[in-house]
């Protein structure tokens, strides 16, 4: 399969001009704005990647060129599909018609201990399923005895929230109103969240209002018993923006344990309630997706004075120097267990590398995610001698891609909510030798020849944070980029073997 | 049976939209038209007149008891009133909830698909203050109403209210078939307004197709749950309503496209007949009295 492959600043410019040259006048000025090629910046470079290049010229968080084949999701999927839907213990009815609650089933592959239907829900569905009558004569009615029933059913849910879909923001339920009604006659958590679909420019509002909702009615409500009953002790953070996809969040509590932090609250993969409520005690936040849960951070270090730091626990470089900036914040018996813990692992990070590395070296790879991982994967693959050709993200904004010029090097293509021709296009011209992005991406990547990995679900696999998830990381890698059916992708008759024989 | 023929009333709240409507529909009546009143205020009270009573049973509260509009029949919402008038109204959410506009619409598709415009001469559309949503708009769309009724006044809010109406229409006459019939100016007694109506209806473009005058016994039929044809048939009034109602007969395929205009120019024409002063007048008149309250 010899092609003449885009490589090279240059080659790249000239790819974007070809691939917008697509579209009519006005979407093509729309759309050249989002696509760019890193370029060289007089800032010192990142202590632990060691780049500097500047990619925050691409613009991003503006709505999407109408007619165009866009990834991304709505504020609903930010607010029920990523920051509330993994609480556990708590059941989030999707309120509105039946099509959000459906299609959003099962969640995200957060996963999480405990007896689904018993005392966690988060894989089940609960929808108010809205009929023509409830848009005509209004939804409150029914919310309030869906509640009911759930409470009845469900005697060991800790709370319900509300998921607003877009109907409920029309047709002006009020929400809070039943909220405060039923939370008054059952006396469990209720949160109301308007994050009704239209509002926004993607998922990334929905995090925001989710966020805020968190605030405004877990944070600020009046103490509860799992809040008063709370003694804080010296050693105590939280996880903040770890949705413990395939067991993330474990893999990285396991670490920040053995280092001797006491981690009380892990929001939200297999989070419950009470981790939200006494979140406030804790000493300094720890803020893996900054795109999706800064905002709460920003309101603790204002209202309650903790600190927070952003971390990256993919790839053994990033690990370590997370967990020796962690440390820092702490005093020399966190700072020495640190190292212990870095010293542990550097025998499995060695063999890893040792069995890996070699297969993997050199191999190039696109990548196209939500708010993060566009950036913090790409140390893990560096440590496997792999290079990034090109990324992007589906709803970053300005702040992410100032961050992701410490990740990626001068010369690196971005691109800021792909359009699905222009994805394919600059795969098919750039042809890596691995595409990581979501389900909608991967079939017709394979289509062309080229191993893919899922990097949203993690392609049914993980732990990839974590050393640990390390290990699973290269091993997947390795097994996308080297299965033996890639060899067999062209026909047989014009194969030059067999045509040779 | 003649061609189907599909009116609506629209004008500002309070304006006397359902009592002018059902006046000229009994008026209709007596000329041996069959009709049928859909109502499309979630107040439900499009009818009243009509049927001596307040409509109890609204499609959209069935709808709502049955669980949806498909386990309805016709028959439970089409009540027959003064002189065999067929009667329906679309009901809707009490003030503050719900969308009554998404009612509007679910209403009239279930009164169309089940044949309740079958054997009749008229449908009439009796709409709620504005065109505030596309679900009241519903019968200004395409294939529903083909001429539109604005019942104004000479009130600056109504001509406002009628204008805003005229850009709804506008709006919908270029994708489908709807038309303006005409203002119905309904006689508030105030200054010049006659005159007024004429030179509104002028502007958008249309015909100022009656001037009804005020008079008391339209409260004392109303008052009775009755028409003026029903309650006092020899009355002048009565006459009027019948005069409308043969105009607005004859009215038939003649609507027009309107034309609306600005605010400004509605403001332009209220100035130019003098019931209207210009800002700087009006200071200049501030100013003088101020300085007399000082002397």
């Amino acid at each position: 399969m010899a092609k003449d492959h885009v490589s090279g600043p240059e080659e790249l410019e000239s790819l974007i001009q070809e691939v917008l040259e697509a579209y009519p006048a006005k979407a093509q000025k729309k759309r050249a704005k989002h696509l760019s090629v890193t370029t060289a910046t007089d800032e010192d470079p990142d202590p632990v990647t060691g780049i500097a290049s500047k990619c925050d010229s691409t613009k991003s968080n503006i709505k999407s060129v109408p007619g165009v084949m866009t990834i991304r999701g709505c504020a609903y999927a930010g607010s029920k599909g990523v920051v509330w839907g993994p609480i556990k213990d708590m059941v989030h009815i999707s309120h509105g018609p039946v099509g959000c609650g459906h299609y959003s089933w099962s969640q995200r592959r957060n996963l999480y201990t405990g007896t689904t239907g018993v005392d966690s829900f988060v894989t089940m569905q609960f929808t108010t399923d809205f009929q023509e009558k409830d848009i005509v004569f209004g939804g409150d009615k029914k919310l309030e005895k869906t509640i009911d029933e759930i409470n009845e059913l469900f005697p060991l849910a800790n709370g319900v929230t509300v998921q607003s879909e877009c109907p409920i923001g029309l047709i002006g339920d009020d929400i809070e109103a039943v909220a405060k009604k039923k939370n008054k006659d059952i006396g469990k958590t209720i949160v109301p969240v308007r994050c009704e679909g239209f509002r926004g420019v993607s998922q990334s509002l929905g995090h925001h209002i989710a966020n805020d909702a968190i605030r405004d009615w877990v944070i600020e409500a009046p103490e509860s018993e799992a809040k008063k009953s709370y003694e804080p002790g010296p050693y105590d953070v939280n996880i903040i923006g770890d949705y413990n996809i395939g067991g993330d969040a474990w893999a990285s509590r396991m670490l920040l344990e053995e280092m001797g932090l006491n981690v009380i609250g892990c929001w939200s993969g297999d989070a419950t309630l009470a981790e939200m409520e006494r979140a406030p005690k804790a000493q300094l936040n720890l803020i893996h997706c900054y795109r999706s849960m800064n905002y709460i951070c920003r309101y603790m270090e204002e209202k309650y004075n903790i600190g927070w730091m952003e971390y990256n626990f993919f790839g053994p470089t990033q690990i370590a120097a997370s967990l020796r900036a962690i440390a820092a914040k702490f005093d020399e018996s966190i700072q020495e267990k640190a190292e212990a813990v870095i010293a542990k692992y550097q025998p499995l990070v060695d063999s890893v590398l040792a069995k890996y590395k070699p297969r993997l070296e050199g191999k190039s790879v696109m990548l196209y995610v939500g708010g993060l991982r566009p950036r913090h994967v790409v140390t893990a693959y560096d440590d496997l001698g792999m290079v990034i050709a090109g990324t992007g993200y589906e709803f970053a904004h300005n702040d992410d891609y100032k961050r992701t010029g410490h990740y990626v090097k001068e010369g690196t293509l971005i691109y800021d909510d792909v359009t699905g021709y222009e994805l394919e296009k600059f795969i098919e011209k750039i042809r890596p030798d691995l595409v990581g992005s979501g389900i909608k991406e991967k079939y017709p990547v394979q289509k062309m020849g080229i191993p893919f990995r899922q990097m949203h679900s993690w392609d049914y696999s993980g732990p990839y944070h974590g050393y640990d998830g390390f290990a699973i990381f290269a091993r997947d890698m390795d097994m996308a980029i080297n299965n033996p059916v890639w060899g067999l992708f062209d026909a047989p008759w014009e194969t030059p073997a067999v045509a040779a024989e | 049976m003649s061609q189907l023929r599909q009116i609506a009333f629209y004008g500002k709240g309070g304006i006397g939209k359902s009592t002018t409507s059902q006046n000229t529909l009994a008026a209709l009546v007596e000329m041996g038209q069959k009709i049928l009143i859909v109502g499309c205020d979630p107040k439900a009270d499009s009818t009243r007149l009509i049927l001596n009573t307040k409509l109890q049973d609204t499609v959209l509260h069935l709808a709502a008891e049955a669980g949806s509009v498909e386990d309805l029949e016709v028959e439970d919402v089409v009540k027959i009133g003064y002189k065999g008038i067929k009667c329906t109204e679309a009901g809707g959410p009490e003030p503050g909830v719900g969308c009554a506009g998404r009612g509007v619409i679910t209403a009239i598709n279930f009164l169309e698909e089940n044949g309740a415009y079958d054997d009749v001469d008229y449908v009439s559309y009796d709409v709620l203050g504005d065109v505030v949503c596309g679900g009241f708009a519903m019968p200004i769309r395409e294939n529903k109403a083909q001429e539109i009724y604005i019942v104004m006044s000479g009130e600056m809010m109504a001509l406002y209210a009628a204008n805003n109406i005229a850009k709804g229409i506008l709006k919908y006459a270029n994708s489908g078939g709807v038309r303006l019939g005409g203002l119905i100016c309904n006689e508030r007694k105030t200054d010049r307004e006659l005159e007024l109506a004429e030179a509104l209806a002028a502007k958008l473009g249309c015909k100022m197709i009656h001037f009804v005058p005020r008079n008391n016994v339209v409260q004392h039929a109303e008052l009775r749950r009755e028409t003026v044809i029903q309650y006092d048939p020899t009355c002048q009034q009565a006459q009027e309503y019948r005069e409308l109602a043969r105009k607005i007969h004859e009215n038939s395929g003649k609507g027009v496209i309107p034309t609306p205009i600005t605010m400004e120019e509605l403001e332009q024409m209220l100035l130019d007949f003098g019931i209207m002063q210009s800002e700087e007048d009006r200071e200049k008149q501030i100013a003088e009295m101020e300085a007399k309250m000082k002397a």
